[in-house]
């Protein structure tokens, strides 16, 4: 590849990775809970949101920040102290292991996996055990609660989510989040190039289901069931204050801003335009500065994914936990494993 | 010595820390939080033999599911937070001669099987699409039958759990 890279010493692209990693989580993570979080949601509540610090209440994140970590880290006296520490931690972490494999350029990569979504899939589960053992840990029966209901819905919610990648696995012929965006932005669909072939159209039912499964997975609602306000005060989080609660927080909304990054890679293009705008034919051939404009062409599509995440959020009531579970396991299952045989049919006669 | 030597007993040194306190341990969530530690040690050693995939498998199944099921059903029934009493029992003593007994013999397979063979330096690292070919392709009927098998265990489950 031509590369600017290439001039960067091996230690000098590692740590502009490691950077470049952090930058991937934090900023969607703020923008997700700015733009959407106070703004959005308090204007489809008829109100203006935080509009004290800085210009349109654009500083309030700090704010919040600041006061979150100024409040006391309270251990209930009964709970299991070490394991309730470490709870917070292994979400977050499952955080940034899920964001390493997220191509945002032709080069602006963390690290190019040959089984890259798989990857995803497998760290994605790991906060599931962050979230089980810090209910646990709280020794509250709301928070055990909530910590078995998250549990409970994760599992449901990841097997859908799985199914519908593999109809994109099939249809790209990689498991490789790069090639995957490379094979929509150099196809064509019958024969017209000019706007590519992003999965979106063609696995449509694949996308709807990987979307609703990660509004489950991020626990959004209308599958809030695990911090359910009114009934299990907040779930596992319940006992939770400063700036483990924010880590939750954070872990949260930058979850939520990494699998819309991973769904806009499998369905929208990813980082990429169609490639015959610019009459590019392969990765290799692709201008540098594409390794600039990629990350915010990523940035747009991840803020229009999560928009959708959001509104849906903010308008619909929750579902109880039978009608959760029967959703998962009679309505989108079925339709994956249906959406994976059409899909390998069509691939093969095509 | 090379890296990946290093690496390997670092790993395998936190490994055998973490087995002994799995059954050391007397709190029943602790112990399967350092069986986690035990298994992800597993899928590092993977990565360290260039195994991408079955790394990433051992996490998925294992971290993933397996543990993630361990915990939700003790939790359902009997995990106390503290210490508990009645974690260890008579069949402890018997543990040890078994665990030998499996050292040995997985020790005398290897030996007898590689002896004092060196593999080859320039193995070539095996993909993970070789690795499909080789699943749906010569061995496919291996993978059918264990597929089976998979699916009299979800029938038990289902007969295990049903009231009517």
């Amino acid at each position: 590849m031509t590369v600017v890279l290439a001039e960067i010493p091996y230690w000098g692209q590692s740590l502009l990775r490691v950077l470049g990693g952090l930058v991937a989580v934090l900023l969607p993570a703020g923008t997700i809970v700015y733009v959407f979080l106070f703004k959005m949601m308090s204007f489809m509540q008829s109100r203006l949101g935080p509009m004290e610090a800085g210009p349109y209440g654009s500083m309030q994140l700090f704010a919040e920040v600041g006061k979150w970590l100024q409040k006391e880290d309270i251990v209930p006296e009964r709970a299991d102290a070490r394991i309730f520490k470490m709870a917070p931690i292994i979400v977050l972490v499952s955080t940034f292991l899920l964001v390493a494999v997220v191509p945002f350029g032709p080069d602006a990569w963390f690290t190019d996996f040959e089984t890259g979504i798989f990857y995803a899939l497998a760290v994605s589960s790991i906060s599931v055990l962050g979230i089980l053992i810090a209910g646990w840990s709280s020794a509250n029966k709301y928070s055990l609660l909530g910590g078995l209901r998250a549990a409970g819905q994760l599992i449901a919610y990841e097997l859908p989510m799985v199914l519908a990648v593999i109809g994109v696995v099939i249809q790209a012929g990689t498991m490789n989040l790069q090639k995957i965006v490379v094979a929509q932005n150099s196809g064509s669909m019958f024969g017209i190039d000019a706007v590519g072939h992003p999965y979106v159209i063609s696995q449509f039912i694949g996308f709807i289901i990987f979307m609703i499964a990660i509004q489950a997975e991020l626990t959004q609602a209308p599958f809030d069931m695990p911090i359910a306000e009114s009934e299990l005060v907040s779930g596992y989080m319940t006992e939770y204050s400063g700036f483990r609660f924010l880590i939750f927080f954070i872990g949260e909304f930058a979850t939520a801003g990494v699998f819309a990054m991973i769904a806009s890679v499998l369905f929208l293009g990813g980082w990429g335009v169609p490639f015959a705008w610019f009459g590019w034919t392969s990765i290799d051939s692709i201008d540098n500065w594409m390794n600039f404009a990629g990350p915010l062409i990523m940035f747009t599509k991840m803020m229009l994914l999560v928009f959708i995440i959001m509104w849906i959020r903010f308008s619909y009531p929750r579902l109880r936990e039978d009608q959760l579970q029967r959703f998962a396991w009679k309505g989108l299952i079925p339709v994956a494993l249906g959406n994976i045989a059409v899909t390998s049919i069509l691939k093969v006669v095509f | 010595m090379i890296a990946q030597n290093i690496g390997f007993w670092i790993i395998a040194l936190m490994m055998i820390g973490a087995a002994l306190r799995v059954v050391t341990t007397n709190n029943v969530v602790h112990a399967a939080l350092w069986l986690v530690v035990v298994l992800s040690g597993a899928a590092g050693q993977y990565i360290l033999l260039a195994a991408e995939f079955v790394a990433i498998t051992q996490v998925l199944v294992y971290i993933g599911a397996v543990m993630v099921l361990f915990l939700f059903g003790t939790m359902l029934t009997r995990a106390r937070i503290g210490a508990e009493s009645d974690l260890n029992n008579s069949y402890k003593k018997l543990g040890i001669p078994v665990g030998l007994i499996m050292l040995v013999a997985m020790g005398l397979a290897l030996t007898d099987s590689f002896g004092d063979e060196r593999l080859p330096e320039s193995a070539t690292v095996v993909s993970t699409q070789e690795i499909s070919d080789q699943i749906f392709g010569p061995y496919l009927l291996p993978f059918w039958a264990l597929s089976f098998v998979l699916l009299a265990a979800v029938v038990g489950a289902i007969v295990l759990a049903r009231k009517d």
